[in-house]
Parts: C-alpha cells; structure tokens; sequence
C-alpha cells in the first residue's frame, strides 16, 4: 500500500497492524528537544513551523550528511520518550507517527480518539530508510543539531503498521 | 619499554571509530543470515533481510549502520611497560573519537550534562575504563554504544538466596520489559557478583565478551544458553514483530563477590553489533 501526503485520516481506517506500507511526499522529524519546544508553542497558542494537520511526524535525529549524499542515516528513535507530549500533537490533527516500540496506554487512547495511526520503521536501518530521503530542509531549531525538525521529501518510505485504528497493536498480538 | 607513538594511537582511534560504526563485521553478517534461515513468519524474515541489507548499503557508501553512532566506549588493558610518545594516552583517545566522528560523519550524540542537555558537538567526552597489566602489552576495545538499547538495562542487587533462578528470571523480566524498544535481535551482557559499580562494567564487558580471554565455565555456559533458549522462546522476534529471533547471544561475566552480596546486572545491545579490538 502507497500513501501520498497530506494525508486524509479517512484512508487511515483500511490499514492494519502489523502490515507494511510506503509513504512518498513529505515528513517531519522531531524528537526529543524538539518535542517539548513544539508542545510548549501549542500551549501559548503561537504559531507552529509547520502544519501538523494531517501530517507525519518522524521521530528521527539523522547522522550528519556526507558529501554527495542527501541526508546522513536516519533511522527511527525509541518513541515512548515522546509520550509525554504525543497527545497535545495528536489533538493538533497529525495524522500518522513513526517510531520504534511500544507507546503508553494513554497514547494508544489519544491515537484512537484523533483516528491516527502509528507506525514503526526499522530501528536500526537507518542507511537503508536513508536511500529514500530525496530531500531534506531545516524548518525549526536548527540550533539544536539532529535534534532540529527536518522536512523530508520521501519516496516509498517504508514503515509498518504498530496501532492501528481498531485498536490493535501488533507489539501486543503477533 | 616499548614505545608508541601518541599520532599512531589517534589515528587507530580515528579510524576504528569510523570502521566499527559503518562497516558491519562478517560476524554480524552471518548472525543475519543464520536468523532469515530460521525463522518462518513471513514479516520477521522480511524485517532481517532488510536489517542485512542496510548493513550492506552502510558499508558501501560508508555511512553509519545507524544513525545513532553512540557513545565511544574503551575498555583499555595498559602494559606498565608501555610509554607514548608525544602526549598522554587519553588525550590520544579523546583526539581519535573528535576526529573520527567529525571527518567519519558520525552522530554527536553527547550532551555535557544531563539536566542542562546542551550538546557537546564532538561526541566527547568517551567513557573510558582503565585496567593495569604487566608487561609491554597495549590492548584496547572500542565500543560504538546506542542508547536505545542502553536505556533499556537494569541492574538488581540480589541476594545469595535468590540463586540461579533469580538471576535467570531478572534477565527474562529486563528483555521482557525492553520488548521492542532495543531494535531486537539483542546481545544481552549479564555481570553477575563483584559490587555496585562493578557489576555494571561486568555486564557492558559481557557484551564483548569475544574480545577478552575468559575462561570458559561449564556453568556459565549452562547459564548462557539456557537463557538464549528461554529468551527466544518470548516471541519478541526482529524488531518486536515476533518471531524465533528476539537475542543473538547471551553472555554472562562473573567475579567474587561479598558474602551478603549477589549483584546482577543485565547491559542490553541492540542488532547492530559495533565493537574491534586493537593491539599494540
Ligand atoms: S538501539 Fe541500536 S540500532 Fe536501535 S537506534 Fe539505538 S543504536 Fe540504533
């Protein structure tokens, strides 16, 4: 299955735990830092460095770029690091996370209340999930590194279903 | 007294931080190949043969296996009969990391303090362990170590009454509690004896424990491959998918310990095993 973005939620519903997908277009990565400053802007009502409705947010801090490559390897981080702040992203309409293992209980919920997703992309495969980076561009807190949110064009970027919307998560039941 | 040159000493550290990071070693290769022929679901094969197939894009373009290049971490074995020349040893040390993760293109992932996190822009400092031998010997372990994995460990201090099965279950409870979050396949280090601080290092030791001579106990032995057999027993599998592959290997170090004392500690590596040993 191929998922162009922006994403619409309503194709969110056909997928399931546990099958693999490929996104092209265009993700975000946050993690950490990046994270708390975002949820800190939401709160005071500011302006975001970027849409968060129907977007995809890649929990990723890449390796630096080597000359005549796009982007340095960029696999996934550990994503229950982003719990504390994932719902007030989710209730800001985006649509699909990308990390690596298992999430809170009440991420789960937030997830099912804001008919979003979350996927997992291979810990530890970031030289591969590299090769489908076509582009990459700094849209906020370039001071803070990788831990700067990136926008990155992808191409058949592939990832695979972890809670999907009927509220199974193949952590869970394999 | 044998000589070393300081320059000598950090360009091997440059060089094998770099190598260590982006060129997998023909053991990890073959660890992947032995787990896409054993397991049977479909997704847990695929996940492996896309884990083998990053390792190779990563040593063909020379980029890291992943892009969390980690913490360097030494395990220096130091000849009292060994002089180097031009400078200090760990300034050698912290010299190669600097250049290796700059000119490699290696992450810095190195805060210089955990509350204030402000990143120290060269992956320094490493952590370096310091161990005196006899002799003109110079021996030293690298480790490139990620912190995904990292933080996943736990370290327990047991009692004598707690026995073998304590151990065994504390180890099963850690992976368990770990489930996906250490980009399984795992190594798991288990240390087990000595005190506080140093059943720690037993355990990261463990994890190398190929790179050190130890002799080799049937009980330990016993240990270590029940504990394999009872951990990929879990269903964990590549990448918490499920699966017959949920750890590569287990190692468990022992040492004396205090007779009221019974300390364990289970240090948990993640698939992308980077580690070499270099001797002078
Ligand atoms: S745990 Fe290992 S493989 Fe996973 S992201 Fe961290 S360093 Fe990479």
């Amino acid at each position: 299955m191929l998922l162009r973005t922006p994403i619409d939620k309503k194709v969110l519903k056909d997928l399931k735990a546990g099958e693999q997908i490929h996104i092209t277009g265009t993700i975000y990565t946050a993690r950490d830092s990046a994270h708390k400053l975002l949820t800190q802007l939401i709160k005071e009502g500011r302006k975001l460095p970027f849409e968060l409705k129907g977007s995809i947010i890649y929990y990723a801090g890449p390796a630096p770029t080597k000359p005549g490559e796009v982007v340095g390897s960029i696999g996934p981080t550990t994503s229950y690091r982003m719990d504390p702040y994932t719902p007030d992203i989710l209730n800001e309409g985006a649509a699909i996370l990308i990390g690596k293992g298992s999430r809170s209980d009440f991420v789960k919920a937030s997830l099912l209340q804001n008919n979003a997703i979350y996927c997992a992309a291979l810990g530890g495969a970031g030289a591969l999930l590299a090769s489908k980076v076509k582009n990459i561009s700094v849209v906020a807190f370039a001071e803070l590194g990788p831990e700067a949110i990136y926008k990155l064009e992808v191409e058949e970027f592939p990832v695979i279903v972890v809670n999907d919307l009927e509220g199974n998560d193949i952590y869970e039941n394999h | 007294m044998k000589k070393i040159k300081f320059e000598d000493l950090v360009k091997v550290i440059r060089d094998s931080v770099i190598e260590i990071n982006c060129v997998p070693s023909p053991e990890l290769i073959s660890k992947y190949n032995q787990s896409i022929e054993n397991e049977d679901n479909i997704l847990s094969k695929q996940v492996l043969l896309s884990l083998k197939e990053n390792a190779l894009i990563a040593k063909e373009r020379m980029i890291p296996i992943c892009q969390d290049t980690g913490t360097a971490v030494f395990f220096i074995e130091y000849g009292t009969e060994i002089n180097i020349d031009g400078g200090f040893i760990y300034d050698a040390i912290y010299e190669g990391v600097r250049l290796g993760y700059q000119e490699g293109y290696l992450r810095k992932s190195i805060v210089d303090n955990p509350l204030n996190r402000k990143n120290t822009g060269n992956n320094l400092p490493p952590i370096i362990h310091t161990k005196l031998i006899e002799g003109e010997n110079l021996n030293i372990v690298v480790l490139a170590k990620g912190a995904g994995s990292e933080n996943m460990s736990s370290l327990k201090m047991m009692t004598p009454s707690d026995g073998i099965e304590g151990i065994k279950n504390f180890v099963l409870e850690t992976v368990v509690k770990a489930g996906p979050n250490p980009c399984p396949p795992i190594t798991v280090g288990v240390g087990v004896g000595s005190n506080f601080e140093g059943v720690a290092l037993l355990a990261k030791k463990a994890l190398v424990k190929d790179l050190f001579e130890t002799v080799e106990d049937d009980l330990i032995m016993e240990i270590e491959a029940d504990l394999k057999m009872k951990l990929n027993e879990l269903n964990i599998g590549p990448q918490g998918f499920g699966g017959k592959t949920s750890v590569f290997d287990v190692a468990v170090m022992m040492e004396p310990c205090h007779i009221a004392s019974m300390p364990v500690a289970v240090n948990i590596n993640c698939h992308v095993i980077r580690h070499k040993k270099i001797i002078f």
